[in-house]
């Protein structure tokens, strides 16, 4: 035992003393943990190459990251950035890509994205959504064949995610519908019916809309569970590891703009697009909620957030909407990425004894 | 309490208070040093000319550091005794200083003349009475009081406020000393409204402390004296002057600015007691109320101690470490000082000496910045921490006090939520001090 008069051993450190109990491994740690709900989903949905998928995504993020880190001398696998990228990664691959897709976006997202800018904290966008992105240009077939629901036997069953059914099918579209989930009724969209044992969801979650909040559709691995996604966020939004700033701008933003002009392709009004289609279908919530919120590629400040999920907001409309894809959120998010050190600087927040503009 | 209870704007945290540990316990008397190390510089500004030298022989409270300058402050021999030598030493703050070293010998002189009529003295009377007994701010930043009582003709004094807020946690020798010495808080306070007239007098408590709030109510009504007591949400760092402001006034001092300009002065209760007893008991400022306390000590006590009286004495007196300590630290956790050696003198600005734990003071993985924003949000003063580090880890010190290096009081919070741990407050320390030498 140490004498209180002689020997002490005890650390010299600068103030403050007392810390909250947060680290960069348990914010990584938790954000994986509320997204596993989403992956469990789909990979029972499309089956247990989808797991596979994710787990090569994990296995390389991780080597790549271990190779590149120990050439500079260090070892950051301890902070689980490079599992929680992986697994993103695996949860925006469509389930039956080849398995060297995913290490390509790996390699990518890892290499070139985060470790050639510095490592942790010096990307200025966000790995995973690089990767996929650089993966669609590059192997638009294979990242735009998507796998029918609940097909596991068959491999060769494939269908359109709903918003690339509707973008494609617009294209020749001369009549009117009353909106997306009408025209996907009438053109006689296939939807499976869930198993016996989920069949209490089905009806508690009735009829298309109901398909997609479950996630009873077509898309990527980890995007399609809305219902999951959304529980997962709410952890995290309790727990302050994601900003509420960020979701509700965008996906605010977004639900106004389409309510305002979502019904026009379809030969609709004014005020009249299909604000809860346009949430459910396709990655706004995994975006939104798990992507856009990235802290290192998102503003520091409060009003920077809004700033940023406004853009990232009016981009995904933009995109959707009048763009050639079907989706945007991943262009979108990257896109408002490259803007985050302006937003930043734009936004420093008023240092205390100055006076605000307008005031005294 | 049904209102909402004032408080200051953005940013700060609510760290856990540990103040179960010790705010209980009456203030006890620490026993006499049979050593007393008396620094000569205990307060913001320039050290005190020494007067003594080695063999002289000194009384309890014998002028022994006379200020040097306006900017200084008097030091007085806490115990009577025999000067052994001048010695240089290291405050818990890391600054070297010379320290007069008091062996303990003879007898204490009980002048008992009781209390002194301080009531036909006019203001600049009781202003050199609280200056000769060397009266600094005790709640941490020491800064002498008779310069923030050196009021301007042009801007008569407002407002002032009593800071009974003490938002650190595990600190509770403020709470005591307002529980236990709350009357002579209010002569203290009545010595000061005489020095300088404001128009009101607030007194600033966080809620955590309603038995402090009670008593000071009740002895306020008893004197029908003119104060308001306001009732404070628990927040840290509510008791930095600047922010207690905000909370009270609703109005922030000016960036680089003093209370005064807004027309507030602000005081310690420790301090307005300090200013009573100097005042009204004829007594120099040679003892302090300072918190022992903590999870690896064996009985946390609250001690009227001498100053001078070294650190390792006090654990002692607390039956020493009851586990490994893993830091001991002068002050509170948010701002104090970790100490190294135990024989660091306690001084006029120690409010607490703290024995955390093993668990509390591990070092933690530190990983990079993520860029999260807590700390912008945790900042109570509109900074942006993590930019003002990256400035100064690039040594672009002259970019960092652009983006307001200067406005920050170091208070903690943005190293106590970092996710990354990253040292901030070190490096707005070290960023100051870099860009001092180089400006």
């Amino acid at each position: 035992m140490a004498d209180v008069k002689t020997t002490w051993n005890a650390r010299v450190t600068v103030s403050p003393h007392l810390h909250e109990g947060s680290s960069t491994a348990k914010i990584m740690i938790s954000v994986i943990a509320c997204l596993l709900p989403a992956g469990v989903w789909g990979v029972f949905l499309f089956g247990l190459y989808s797991l596979y998928v994710i787990l090569v995504s994990i296995a390389a993020c991780v080597l790549t990251e271990f190779i590149l880190a120990r050439l500079l001398g260090r070892f950051t696998l301890n902070d689980w950035s490079a599992v929680l990228t992986g697994l993103l990664i695996g949860y925006n691959m469509p389930p039956s890509v080849p398995i060297y897709l995913p290490v390509i976006a790996s390699v990518f997202a890892i290499g070139v994205v985060k470790m050639a800018f510095g490592g942790l904290g010096r990307n200025w966008m966000n790995p995973a959504l690089a990767g996929r992105v650089f993966l669609t240009f590059s192997w638009t077939g294979f990242m735009t064949t998507w796998k029918t629901p609940l097909t596991w036997r068959s491999d060769a069953v494939t269908s359109a995610t709903v918003l690339g059914y509707v973008k494609s099918g617009l294209v020749d579209f001369q009549g009117t519908a009353l909106g997306p989930v009408e025209f996907l009724a009438s053109k006689g969209y296939p939807l499976p019916d869930l198993p016996g044992f989920l069949a209490p969801l089905g009806r508690l979650f009735p009829g298309r809309y109901g398909a997609l909040f479950l996630g009873n559709i077509p898309g990527c691995i980890g995007e399609v569970s809305a219902v999951l996604l959304l529980l997962g966020s709410i952890y995290l939004l309790v727990k302050k590891i994601i900003s509420w700033e960020i979701p509700v701008s965008y996906i605010g933003s977004f639900a106004l703009l389409i309510w305002f002009l979502g019904g026009r392709p379809f030969g609709a009004g004014l005020f009249t697009g299909d604000v809860l289609f346009h949430l459910l279908a396709g990655g706004l919530v995994l975006g939104a909620l798990y992507m856009a919120t990235d802290m290192v590629s998102s503003p520091l400040t409060r009003s920077g957030m809004i700033i940023y999920g406004v853009g990232a907001g009016f981009l995904t409309f933009l995109i959707r909407i009048y763009g050639s894809f079907p989706e945007g959120v991943s262009l979108a998010i990257i896109i408002m990425n490259m803007f985050v050190p302006l937003i930043n600087r734009m936004t420093r927040p008023v240092v205390f004894g100055y006076v605000k503009e307008g005031k005294e | 309490m049904a209102h909402k209870l004032r408080t200051f704007g953005e940013g700060g945290v609510h760290p856990h208070e540990f103040k179960f540990f010790t705010n209980e316990s009456s203030i006890r008397n620490a026993p006499i040093p049979p050593e007393a190390v008396i620094p000569l510089q205990q307060h913001m500004g320039a050290p005190a000319e020494c007067l003594v030298e080695a063999g002289d022989t000194v009384r309890e409270g014998m002028l022994i550091g006379k200020a040097s300058g306006v900017f200084s402050a008097n030091v007085h021999s806490s115990i009577p005794g025999k000067v052994k030598e001048i010695r240089d030493i290291y405050l818990a703050t890391g600054m070297p200083c010379k320290a007069v070293v008091v062996e303990f010998e003879g007898e204490f002189e009980r002048g008992d003349n009781g209390p002194l009529q301080w009531q036909d003295k006019d203001p600049r009377e009781l202003l050199d009475l609280i200056r000769e007994q060397g009266i600094v701010g005790m709640g941490g930043a020491t800064f002498p009081t008779p310069i923030k009582f050196t009021t301007r003709e042009a801007s008569p004094v407002e407002t002032f406020v009593i800071n009974g807020v003490e938002c650190e946690p595990f600190l509770t020798a403020d709470h005591r000393l307002m529980l236990e010495k709350t009357a002579g808080i209010l002569e203290g306070i009545e010595i000061v409204r005489r020095v300088l007239s404001p128009r009101s007098v607030l007194f600033g408590v966080e809620e955590n402390k309603p038995d402090a709030i009670e008593a000071l109510g009740r002895e306020i009504a008893r004197r029908s004296a003119d104060i308001e007591v306001v009732v404070l949400k628990t927040r840290y760092p509510q008791g930095d002057e600047k922010q207690l402001l905000k909370a009270l006034t609703g109005r922030e001092v000016p960036s680089g600015g003093l209370p005064l300009d807004i027309g507030a002065v602000v005081s310690n209760v420790g301090t307005v007691y300090a200013i009573y007893e100097a005042v009204a008991l004829g007594k120099p400022l040679i003892e302090r109320i300072v918190t022992v306390t903590g999870p690896a000590l064996k009985n946390p006590a609250n001690f009227k101690v001498r100053i001078g009286t070294p650190v390792g004495n006090l654990l002692e007196e607390c039956g020493g470490f009851s586990a490994s300590p893993g830091k001991i630290v002068a002050g509170g956790p948010m701002m104090g000082f970790a100490v190294a050696d135990p024989g660091v003198p306690v001084v006029k600005g120690t409010s607490g000496i703290l024995v955390l734990s093993e668990k509390q003071s591990k070092p933690v993985l530190q990983t990079p910045c993520i860029g999260c924003g807590r700390c912008v949000s945790a900042c109570p003063f509109g900074l942006s921490p993590t930019t003002l580090y990256k400035w100064i880890e690039h040594r672009e010190y002259q970019e960092a006090m652009t983006a307001g290096l200067m406005d920050c009081k170091e208070c903690g919070c943005c190293g106590y939520v970092c996710p990354a741990h990253i040292p901030l407050i070190q490096g707005m320390k070290l960023g100051k001090q870099m860009a001092r030498r180089k400006g």
